[in-house]
């Protein structure tokens, strides 16, 4: 999946990734999407609640190009 | 000596600890200390031999089996005290299955059991795989809604599958209060047995219809460590998935800890006798904490608001760590637990939490105990929005 900003949380214990991702959501314009990439595999479960929190829209996972989990959010508010 | 610059000064908070992790342990009922006094002196012997003390420590087991029954609302023969209550869980989930090893070695559980529960899941199916009788076979795991409460439909549906040795649902969830339709999940299920983990909730609730056996933990209610229940109902095939012993009771194994058991059979006794009291008690000071959690900003509560557990409760800060929350929270005299990764010596999130979907960090378990009292529900309410707008301020939030 395309993204408009990636967020580089390898090696980041949570909650790091999703304050990351709280902090650079408004780098984006409506509409534009954030790369969360994260080794912590609790960023599975909190990207998709701090989404769900904040009224963002969660698009899915995939990966980066070493392999490590990338989770997509769209900025709709 | 001089005080070393940079150490924090006294806390503030309450002026002894505040312990509020009930749900890991409750401390011992008074009624369980007086008895296990009485019984450390008295039931020493072996009940299986023929001498006098021996017929005391056997006539307190006896006693001890009679009253939990009573508590529980079973059949005497139904009881059998196990070392704990992971062994009970051990023992009546594997035992279901053992009885059923030829028609497979599958157990469908739902995804937010205990962890004791999943371990045994996964040892069925590798005794399985070791029989040669179905290489490659996995719990099912069943997944539950936003509230905890797992899926009925696609639970039976599971359970009607090929290969199937036994159901494992638990009473209530251990970490976040959840109650599981475990009456309605039994009436649905179609010869396959029904284990129970009821380890969260005996003594504070009776214990729901529809298992076929069950499991409980006395230090959960104000009981000892070290004595745990395994119920099996009448009628029901279980068969030992361990080595045999020759004791009191063909169900368990090793020498039977007799002061544990009739103290955890007192201790539930005076338990289950205020539980009504008790509830309406803990629910009410359970309540103000979900409603005054929930007005920190970027706080939620989890958990089943109305069929839940009345002494628990768990919620999760966003943007704050786990760990720093516990170690601060104890640092002002306030003992919780925690579901985060990090307060995990397998720095894995919580599994339950993970199933439910809820933010697994900043994550904080309160439960209260028997004599928790609504000022020290007040203190912990006064210190937490401090705690977590210290710990968000730390982190460079706003």
């Amino acid at each position: 999946m395309t993204a408009d900003l990636e967020l580089d949380c390898r090696g980041m214990l949570c909650p790091m990734p999703v304050i990351e991702l709280g902090r650079h959501l408004a780098d984006v314009p409506l509409g534009g999407t954030v790369a969360v990439i994260a080794t912590d595999v609790a960023a599975r479960v909190d990207v998709p609640a701090w989404c769900r929190l904040r009224g963002q829209e969660y698009v899915g996972e995939d990966a980066a190009d070493d392999g490590t989990p990338r989770y997509v959010v769209r900025r709709v508010t | 000596m001089t005080k070393a610059s940079g150490t924090p000064g006294p806390a503030p908070g309450p002026v002894s600890p505040v312990y509020l992790d009930s749900a890991s342990s409750e401390p011992l009922h008074p009624a369980a200390r007086e008895v296990l006094l009485a019984a450390l002196d008295q039931g020493y012997a072996d009940p299986r031999r023929l001498h006098g003390p021996a017929r005391s420590a056997r006539l307190l087991l006896d006693n001890a089996r009679e009253v939990v029954a009573g508590c529980l609302g079973v059949r005497r023969d139904e009881v059998t005290f196990t070392s704990s209550g992971t062994e009970a869980v051990h023992r009546g989930l594997l035992g279901l299955a053992e009885a059923r090893a030829r028609t497979g070695g599958t157990v469908v559980a739902s995804a937010v059991e205990h962890s004791s529960v999943l371990h045994a899941a996964g040892w069925a199916a590798e005794r399985t795989a070791r029989r040669g009788a179905g290489q490659g076979v996995q719990p099912v795991l069943v997944p539950v809604d936003r509230l905890g409460r797992v899926d009925v439909d696609a639970l039976t549906a599971a359970a009607s599958g090929d290969g199937i040795a036994a159901v494992a649902v638990q009473a209530a969830n251990h970490e976040v209060g959840t109650l599981q339709p475990v009456a309605e999940i039994g009436e649905r299920l179609d010869g396959v047995p029904l284990f129970v983990d009821a380890c969260a909730s005996a003594g504070r609730l009776p214990l729901p219809a529809g298992w076929s056996a069950a499991a409980a933990s006395a230090h959960k209610w104000g009981g000892p460590a070290g004595a745990g229940v395994l119920l099996v109902r009448k009628g029901v095939r279980w068969t030992n998935p361990f080595p045999g012993d020759d004791r009191v009771d063909e169900r368990s194994s090793g020498f039977e800890n007799v002061p544990a058991a009739l103290a955890a059979a007192a201790a539930l006794q005076a338990v289950v006798a205020e539980r009504d009291e008790l509830a309406v008690h803990q629910a009410t000071l359970v309540d103000r904490i979900r409603r005054r959690v929930a007005e920190i900003p970027d706080v939620e509560v989890v958990g089943d608001p109305e069929a839940r557990l009345p002494h628990l409760v768990t919620f999760s800060c966003l943007y704050v760590d786990g760990e720093a929350l516990v170690t601060e929270l104890d640092r002002r005299g306030f003992g919780v637990a925690s579901g985060s990764a990090c307060t995990a010596s397998t720095l894995e999130p919580s599994h339950v939490l993970s199933a439910m979907g809820v933010l697994t960090h900043g994550n904080v378990r309160v439960s209260l105990t028997r004599d928790t009292t609504e000022a020290e529900v007040e203190a912990f309410l006064a210190a937490l929005p401090e705690v977590v707008r210290g710990i968000r301020a730390e982190a460079g939030l706003p």
